[in-house]
């Protein structure tokens, strides 16, 4: 953080063009929150208004935009999987670093059969994770299992992680009988009470003030839980993010916002989506602690959510962490990214800076993991997904009991007619629906 | 937003003038207006401000619940707060200045009894108080989130139609938000005008997985208030807040329910079914005294209470006994609750039906400022309306 502030003055000495050093210093924008509003004090020339605390200054000039900008990125490895600095290697032991590898391969390899399936029509829709595996697994692994998790629709490898089993991804995906949902949401919409886990909803952002409102019930059970809440650049657009974020700051929230910045919502870039220094610029406007990593690292990822995790059950507040990274599959099954960037710019990031290549790097270099590891392990991966797969195809959907229940607790007295009327629709018109497919 | 609504809390409550714009401005708008002009002048604006176009009827004192206590509508509000804090150690309020006790006095004293870690201010923004009460009650905690006014909800609407309804049904019950409860003013109060007297309860009627409540007095405001917070489905709960000073009864201290989803029988009658809410069930209590007296006709008052889900049973019941329904609420009668109401009573009592199902509500404006006197279905257009039922 200090380096960040660093160049902070930097940035205003050279854009401002301020001589005083000391007036520098005044003005640094002190990025530490003011919890509570300054006693008046009449006597001292200070400003005494409730909103502010600082110095008078009697020369007209503007705070530069970029008085935040260049926020490092904080990585452990390098593209080649090398440890660059051996104090912030996380020192992981070899079975976490093969599990990691084979829960962001298995992660890839559901990707790439649901994508297909999805392609030949078996099922509605899907979204891949691809190249941000990283910061799923990373991120999932610094976490307790109790702690709870707000996600966005993006983030199935932590579910993975959490032990969500591939036929329940594929329950869901296909809205079988087995689907935890009971049927009733589009694909990648996973939730699990056991793995603490919130179920995904459509709506961006929504999930932002949500996860400040659970953190803070969270820290009034004491319970040493904490909070984490997924989004995408995109989503931190919306009012809800500032809500959230203002809310989680002012209410001393134990809550990590892991920011996944890919580069893209749907086909919006960055630069269009916002004017500052991505998201982790904005983490000071609040009051609270930020980070930018390098998503692609795992070891980064693990790094910095576990540490955010640590201060923010130890000292009551919420973290910020913009991770780096890059959305290399289309934004959803209904999209074709091709319309808006360059192949080029893709295969740069798969082939070049992918998440999963960088682990296996650091793996390979450790002898932890050989040619044919990565053979037999792709071979039986892919048999595992595919078996799931043909099970949950096999599987009939949820019976349309289901349509009606869990809107309230109880059933009411209106849904119950509705309920009885369908059905004497159904059993007059038994050739027009597609009975046959569902649960009895 | 707030700004607007500490306006006009100073400008209609001389007690919570703390400050108003510039030095001068520190007498409360209404004394002054007294002292300047002792004339007709003055009167022809006290009653406009002052005389209501209803007169509260008290509820019976209720004597299966305990000991009872002189209470306003706004005490008893703070009544079943406190009741839930105290039995309740996971329950937190919280909203925009609910620490000083709110700006209608709804959470008076609550912070000093409860600590400030349960009775607290958010920062000004109401999707964020909506947001994070539904995530204090998926997190297994009591949430009662209160907006300053039903007219400032609407930034909250899709946390409250899109989240909070949708929080159960589409997690196939591993996850609900049932124990949140979403308190607001609502409905005319005299001079609020636009953005201080909206009746918003359709918009959300049009929502499944929420409840919507409106107590009619103190008495039903803290058994219903207490109802909504125990429901395990997320609740929203409208306080008639024209009631908060004027509406006094005797309210039990204890805590107690009055189930939702039941509309209650004010009064029986014969020839008219009469169903309302909120402020309005006095303006139908009076409506109903003028038919009998001036019409011989015999009304039936029913008092909805739970809008949604709403209790269609007890409506249709009177209206075969009765023959014919008079609906009436201060919000714009296109799309209305009353318009729901209507068509299902016609689907359900065709063949009871004497005359046309009779709607008096607000016209489709905005709520207007100087022109609440005619815009308001007051008991004069309800009792036209009933005339109009009868000879049809």
């Amino acid at each position: 953080m200090n380096k960040m502030y660093g160049l902070c003055f930097h940035a205003v000495r050279q854009t401002a063009g301020l001589k005083s050093s000391r007036l520098l210093q005044r003005r640094a924008f002190r990025v530490s929150t003011l919890h509570r509003q300054q006693p008046f004090d009449s006597t001292l020339e200070k400003p005494q208004f409730p909103g502010a605390s600082a110095e008078f200054v009697d020369q007209l000039e503007f705070i530069e935009p970029n008085v935040i900008s260049g926020i490092p990125v904080y990585r452990v490895m390098d593209r080649q999987g090398n440890i660059i600095n051996p104090s912030q290697d996380p020192q992981l032991s070899k079975e976490t670093v093969l599990n990691f590898y084979q829960k962001m391969t298995m992660l890839n390899t559901m990707d790439r059969i649901l994508y297909e399936s999805q392609r030949q029509g078996r099922i509605s829709f899907y979204m891949t994770n691809y190249g941000e595996e990283g910061t799923h697994i990373g991120s999932a692994a610094a976490l307790n299992p109790n702690d709870l998790v707000f996600g966005q629709y993006r983030e199935a490898g932590v579910l993975m992680y959490r032990g969500f089993s591939l036929d329940h991804f594929m329950a869901q995906c296909y809205a079988n009988a087995d689907d935890l949902g009971k049927g009733r949401q589009m694909p990648v919409h996973y939730g699990s009470k056991d793995l603490n886990f919130v179920t995904i909803s459509s709506p961006l952002a929504t999930q932002i003030p949500q996860a400040a409102g659970a953190a803070y019930a969270v820290k009034r059970e004491n319970s040493n839980r904490a909070v984490i809440c997924y989004f995408g650049e995109g989503a931190a657009s919306e009012g809800d993010a500032h809500a959230g974020f203002n809310f989680s700051a002012t209410l001393e929230c134990p809550l990590i916002f892991f920011c996944r910045n890919n580069g893209y919502a749907i086909s919006t870039p960055t630069n269009e989506q916002y004017r500052g220094d991505g998201i982790a610029a904005r983490g000071p406007g609040y009051g609270m602690l930020s980070i930018r990593v390098d998503g692609n690292d795992v070891f980064a990822v693990y790094n910095a959510t576990k540490e955010a995790r640590r201060r923010a059950v130890a000292e009551n507040q919420p973290f910020l962490i913009e991770a780096m990274t890059y959305r290399i599959g289309h934004h959803s099954t209904s999209d074709d990214s091709s319309a808006y960037r360059s192949v080029d710019e893709v295969n740069y990031w798969d082939k070049q800076d992918h998440p999963i290549s960088r682990l296996r790097h650091y793996m390979t270099a450790r002898g932890w993991w050989s040619e044919d590891d990565e053979r037999s392990w792709r071979k039986q991966s892919r048999k595992t997904v595919m078996e799931a797969f043909e099970r949950a195809e096999r599987r009939l959907k949820p019976n349309p009991e289901l349509l009606f229940t869990d809107v309230y607790q109880e059933m009411t007295p209106q849904l119950n007619k509705q309920r009885e009327s369908l059905w004497r629709h159904v059993q007059q018109y038994k050739e027009h629906y597609p009975l046959d497919l569902y649960d009895k | 937003m707030a700004a607007a609504a500490r306006f006009f809390i100073r400008g209609a409550n001389s007690r919570l003038s703390i400050s108003g714009f510039g030095t001068g401005a520190q007498s409360c708008f209404g004394a002054a207006l007294l002292r300047l002009s002792p004339g007709c002048s003055s009167r022809t604006k006290t009653q406009r401000r002052h005389a209501s176009h209803f007169t509260y009827q008290p509820d019976p004192v209720p004597t299966q619940y305990g000991p009872t206590q002189k209470m306003n509508l706004f005490q008893s509000v703070t009544s079943a707060l406190d009741n839930t804090l105290a039995s309740d150690p996971t329950a937190v309020i919280f909203g925009e200045d609910v620490a000083f006790g709110g700006v209608f006095r709804c959470t008076v004293g609550l912070r000093d009894k409860y600590g400030k870690d349960r009775v607290f201010n958010t920062p000004l923004c109401e999707q964020g108080i909506v947001g994070f009460g539904i995530g204090v009650a998926v997190a297994g905690a009591t949430a009662i989130a209160e907006i300053q006014f039903a007219d400032y909800i609407y930034p909250a609407f899709d946390q409250i139609v899109n989240e909070a309804a949708k929080y159960r049904y589409r997690s196939g019950n591993l996850f609900d938000c049932g124990n949140l409860t979403i308190r607001a003013p609502w409905g005319c109060v005299g001079h609020g005008s636009l953005y201080h007297s909206q009746s918003p309860e359709a918009f959300f009627a049009h929502c499944p997985g929420i409840k919507v409540v409106i107590p009619r007095g103190p008495v039903q405001a803290k058994g219903l208030l207490l109802s909504c917070i125990s429901d395990k489905n997320p609740c929203i709960f409208f306080e008639p807040k024209i009631l908060y000073r004027a509406a006094v009864e005797q309210v039990p201290v204890e805590p107690y329910t009055i189930p939702l989803s039941q509309a209650e029988v004010l009064q029986e009658g014969s020839d008219v079914t009469l169903v309302a809410w909120g402020t309005q069930i006095h303006v139908m209590r009076e409506v109903a005294n003028m038919a009998q007296e001036k019409l011989g006709v015999s009304c039936e008052v029913i008092d909805l209470q739970t809008i949604l889900p709403w209790d269609t049973e007890t409506v249709c019941k009177s209206v075969v006994k009765t023959g014919r329904l008079l609906i009436s609420h201060e919000a714009p009668i296109t799309g209305g609750f009353a318009a729901e109401i209507s068509s299902t009573v016609q689907e359900e009592c065709f063949l009871n039906l004497e005359a046309p199902i009779s709607r008096v509500c607000g016209y489709d404006t905005p709520f207007p400022h100087i022109f609440e006197p005619f815009y308001i279905p007051d008991k004069w257009k309800c009792l036209e309306a009933i005339k109009r039922m009868i000879n049809y």
